[in-house]
């Protein structure tokens, strides 16, 4: 429990958010137990992922794919599945076993 | 100039409704409510009123529609019954734990089963901890004026809660009665504009209704909204006696009736209350100390008012048009009987009458005064639950 948060008279009334496009602040990545690895060698750029993930965190710039927004992707797979299968530009990884990589020097994606 | 008319309780509530000349109404027909629907439909059709009337398939959609142009700044309204509540309940609870000060008539139907389309209290007080207020009516002149104070109740910058205004199906919904009715400037000066502070459709002022908010915040929004609640009585208070001071017609939390010298009182909700009224008369002419306690406004508990006016009795026997099912009485009575509890130590008897309109007349009510006296003298049997007007 966040201890630091406010108190029941200071929040505003009905619970309303008053300010706009806070969902940002919400770092969902820490809900993910799989994680999309993006391996440009093999992508084509077709923006399937960026159409079906569901939570925007396919970073596309210019009309290309460029990388993948951890801090908020929640690793449902989707993009995995929706990458043609001839491409497979992303795979799904366990967390743990990113963790592993990362930590041995290897890197696990972005 | 007010005038006295003739209207059903639908025909006075709907004309109400047409004074207030809501932004939106949202509602789906359900007998008994359904000529307030027809009604207000013909007001829209007419150019009566200026109102968006929206056309739903369920009463689901109903308070889901409601609900949605109470939050983007409108004052809205709908209005139902029975299984039409029943249906709406889960977002009875969204429009609560907004804040939105939508007012819904609601004419008390039994709840299904088995089928029925006559009064009883189930409907509403199986929505009595959805965080709305209820204001329960007699007859069809109450039901008319607390309409109007529903809405400036709501509306109340300090409280920002939906209201129930619920009246008795076809006792009073269908039934003629003489009232008064007042001018369109009277009851519009009374309701006000609605200013709402925040509201979706202010562009220039983005924010976020009906978030997500886990264990760590879930617990502060739901005792702020408890605090409303506690608030809301001072709320009441006030718009009753500025509706007493426009119209002439004031109306408390209870209404007593010969409670000042009695010595037994039935405690009851709705138009039963007329009837009760006249078996007291009877029994005083009697000798018999009988009085009466009518209870108008149900949320907020009305606590500090029913321990002022059962303290000191002898007996006390609480009247529910609904059962809970609990295996121990009605909702009104567990309540009236919490509220009391160590305020006062009057023997008390749960009655439970008139289920899916059930007729109750003068000689029921007796029946249940003889029953208090016997619990005054100490000689009625151990049951407190007791079933009135069923065929053994």
């Amino acid at each position: 429990m966040n201890t630091a948060a406010n108190g029941w008279r200071d929040l505003p009334r009905g619970a309303a958010i008053l300010k706009a496009g806070n969902a940002r602040e919400y770092q969902t990545g820490d809900w993910r137990t799989e994680r999309p690895v993006w391996n440009p060698e093999k992508c084509i750029h077709c923006l399937f992922c960026w159409v079906y993930c569901p939570d925007a965190t396919i970073i596309v710039k210019d009309g290309k794919m460029v990388g993948i927004d951890y801090e908020h992707c929640k690793g449902c797979g989707i993009c995995a599945a929706e990458c043609p299968k001839r491409v497979t530009a992303i795979e799904m990884i366990k967390e743990s076993e990113a963790a592993a990589a990362a930590k041995q020097g290897q890197g696990g994606g972005c | 100039m007010a005038k006295r008319v003739a209207l059903t309780g639908n025909e006075a509530v709907a004309l109400a409704m047409k004074q207030i000349n809501p932004d939106v109404v949202a509602a789906y027909p359900i007998t008994p409510q359904t000529d307030i629907v027809q009604y207000f439909a013909s007001f829209v059709a007419d150019g009566q009123v200026s109102s968006q009337f929206v056309r739903v398939e369920s009463e689901h959609s109903a308070m889901s529609a409601t609900i949605g142009a109470s939050a983007a700044g409108a004052r809205a309204m709908t209005a139902t019954s029975s299984q039409g509540l029943a249906l709406m309940h889960e977002m009875l609870h969204i429009a609560s734990s907004y804040r939105l000060p939508i007012v819904m008539p609601v004419v008390n139907r039994a709840l299904s089963g088995p089928i029925n389309i006559h009064c009883d209290h189930s409907d509403t007080m199986n929505a009595r901890d959805t965080g709305w207020l209820h204001l329960y009516c007699e007859d069809v002149q109450e039901a008319y004026d607390n309409t109007f104070i529903a809405m400036r109740i709501a509306e109340h910058p300090d409280l920002l809660l939906p209201v129930m205004v619920c009246y008795d199906g076809f006792i009073i919904s269908h039934s003629l009665e003489n009232l008064i009715i007042e001018d369109d400037e009277v009851v519009r000066k009374f309701v006000g504009e609605y200013k709402p502070d925040r509201y979706l459709l202010d562009a220039a002022n983005p924010y976020t209704v009906g978030p997500l908010a886990l264990y760590d915040y879930f617990f502060e929004h739901k005792r702020q909204q408890a605090e409303a609640m506690f608030g809301a009585k001072r709320v009441v208070a006030e718009v009753s006696e500025a509706y007493a001071r426009a119209t002439g017609r004031g109306y408390g939390f209870l209404a007593p009736y010969r409670m000042d010298d009695a010595e037994v009182a039935i405690v009851v909700i709705g138009s039963t209350a007329g009837t009760a009224r006249t078996a007291v008369d009877q029994l005083r002419r009697d000798g018999i100390k009988a009085g009466l306690v009518k209870i108008r406004v149900f949320r907020p508990a009305p606590v500090e008012e029913i321990v002022a006016a059962l303290n000191p009795l002898k007996a006390v026997a609480v009247m529910d048009r609904a059962d809970s099912f609990a295996g121990f009485g009605g909702p009104l009575f567990s309540e009236v009987r919490s509220w009391l509890y160590g305020r006062t130590g009057v023997p008390m008897a749960n009655f439970i009458y008139g289920l899916g309109g059930r007729d109750v007349v003068v000689k029921d009510v007796l029946a249940v005064y003889e029953h208090l006296g016997k619990l005054a003298a100490g000689k009625a049997g151990p049951e407190i639950v007791h079933y009135l007007g069923v065929r053994e």
